[in-house]
């Protein structure tokens, strides 16, 4: 196992997750890696680490580089054990260590390992010196735990942004210009629908502290290195928290008999002859995370689902569950769906949309199979929603 | 009035402006909110809260 040299002294160490499919939830269909980064100066630091179970990668790429025992710092931008993961290995190895960490960063790592591990604990401007290189803190509370934070190091202009700018992706590749950019650009934008994209608040503070400081590469925690493309992705980021929408509906449904597909047909059509993308997500073949994707620079959210036994389909109530933790902030809803006699998964989905905060438009309902006269009455009824825009 | 920090995610409440998608209605003290009030940004209690100084 080799690291990969980032910048003199300064080398890649992480562990690549080949495997992973399921990150809570989250499809992670071509896998992940845990960045860990290795500093070499009068104070030898690490800057994360990796997942339980993937320690030995890490401490073999080190090895590639340096004893391990010799770390000075261990830097925790992040509490969650994908990146914390290591630190047991790396303190029982390092006896003398430091954990460098935020206040939450303290407590969190603490209630996770309760070991009495050195810790310091810094803050937003606080500054470190290793040697010739030095190593300053901007905390990111909810970019997404209350633990992250951002390392930034001056004098290579790199910054660590830990989840910020991640993208799971499971490469040998390390940096940017070395990988395909819209498959790159594609899992960046997957990673902030399904990590991020709760917290907008927290995303602007942080995106205004990083616009403060001169970047040339940014190291994430997960997947690939920018250096080509970091004003592309820092702009990508500032496109998202502002919520701007695309002329775009996404469907989303799932259907027994074909009479809620047969609506969401109708319905897909009436937005395209009002000049709207409107992709089509049926839930028995499409992932909820793969949707989020595409619901981040949506205007329309239209979710459909057939009454069954009272209630709607456990796959839509699994999305609608998703989707009302993850939050989008901005989007315009259509519920829709057939029935056979008590028609409940209307009101079901509309109070899904009620607690999300969407703005509900309509919502269309048909008694078992949807003939043609129906489905032109449904038509009727958007069209005319759509015109009074 | 008095502005309150969540101390988990930094967020701040202020009063002049409440949380209107929450029910709190701007002009509503800090001490007047419900208990069940959650802080919008990460979803700990009032007890989270501490005044900003």
């Amino acid at each position: 196992m080799k690291a990969k040299k980032i910048k003199e002294n300064i080398y890649w160490v992480g562990a690549i997750d080949w495997s992973v499919r399921n990150f809570h939830g989250y499809l992670t269909q071509r896998g992940t890696t845990y960045n860990a980064y290795l500093i070499i100066d009068e104070k030898i630091t690490l800057i994360d680490t990796v997942k339980p179970g993937m320690e030995d990668e890490m401490l073999a790429r080190i090895s590639d580089i340096i004893d391990p025992s010799k770390i000075d710092y261990v830097v925790s931008n992040h509490v969650e054990m994908d990146h914390s993961g290591g630190l047991p290995k790396i303190m029982e190895l390092a006896k003398s260590a430091t954990i460098i960490t935020c206040p939450n960063g303290d407590k969190g790592l603490k209630k996770h390992y309760k070991q009495d591990w050195n810790f310091k604990i810094v803050s937003t401007g606080d500054k470190i010196n290793l040697g010739k290189l030095s190593l300053q803190f901007v905390l990111t509370p909810m970019v997404h735990w209350p633990d992250n934070m951002f390392t930034y190091m001056p004098e290579e202009k790199l910054l660590f942004s830990n989840d910020g700018f991640g993208q799971h992706l499971a490469t040998t590749e390390r940096f940017d210009d070395e990988y395909s950019e819209d498959i790159l650009m594609l899992e960046a934008k997957k990673y902030y629908a399904n990590i991020v994209l709760p917290y907008p608040n927290s995303v602007k503070k942080a995106l205004g502290q990083a616009g403060n400081l001169d970047i040339e590469i940014i190291a994430p925690s997960h997947g690939i290195i920018w250096r080509k493309n970091v004003a592309k992705i820092v702009g990508e980021y500032h496109k998202w928290v502002s919520n701007k929408e695309e002329k775009k509906a996404i469907i989303v449904y799932d259907t027994m008999w074909k009479s809620t597909e047969k609506i969401a047909h109708t319905i897909q059509s009436v937005f395209e002859d009002n000049g709207y993308n409107a992709p089509l997500f049926n839930l028995q073949f499409n992932h909820m995370s793969d949707i989020m994707t595409e619901v981040l620079t949506a205007e329309y959210v239209c979710v459909g689902s057939p009454t069954l036994n009272k209630n709607i389909m456990p796959s839509v109530a699994g999305f609608l569950t998703y989707f009302q933790g993850l939050s989008p902030k901005g989007k315009k809803a259509i519920a829709f769906g057939s029935y056979g006699w008590g028609d409940q998964s209307i009101p079901k989905i509309t109070e899904f949309f009620k607690n999300s905060g969407l703005e509900i438009i309509d919502s269309y309902k048909v008694n078992y199979i949807p003939d043609n006269d129906a489905l032109n009455e449904i038509s009727v009824k958007l069209n005319a929603k759509l015109m009074q825009k | 009035m008095k502005k309150y920090v969540c101390t988990v995610c930094a967020y701040v409440y202020d009063p002049e402006k409440g949380d209107p998608d929450n029910e709190i209605a701007p002009g509503s003290k800090f001490e007047d909110i419900p208990d069940d009030w959650v802080c919008p940004e990460c979803g700990v209690g009032k007890e989270e809260f501490e005044l900003e100084g």
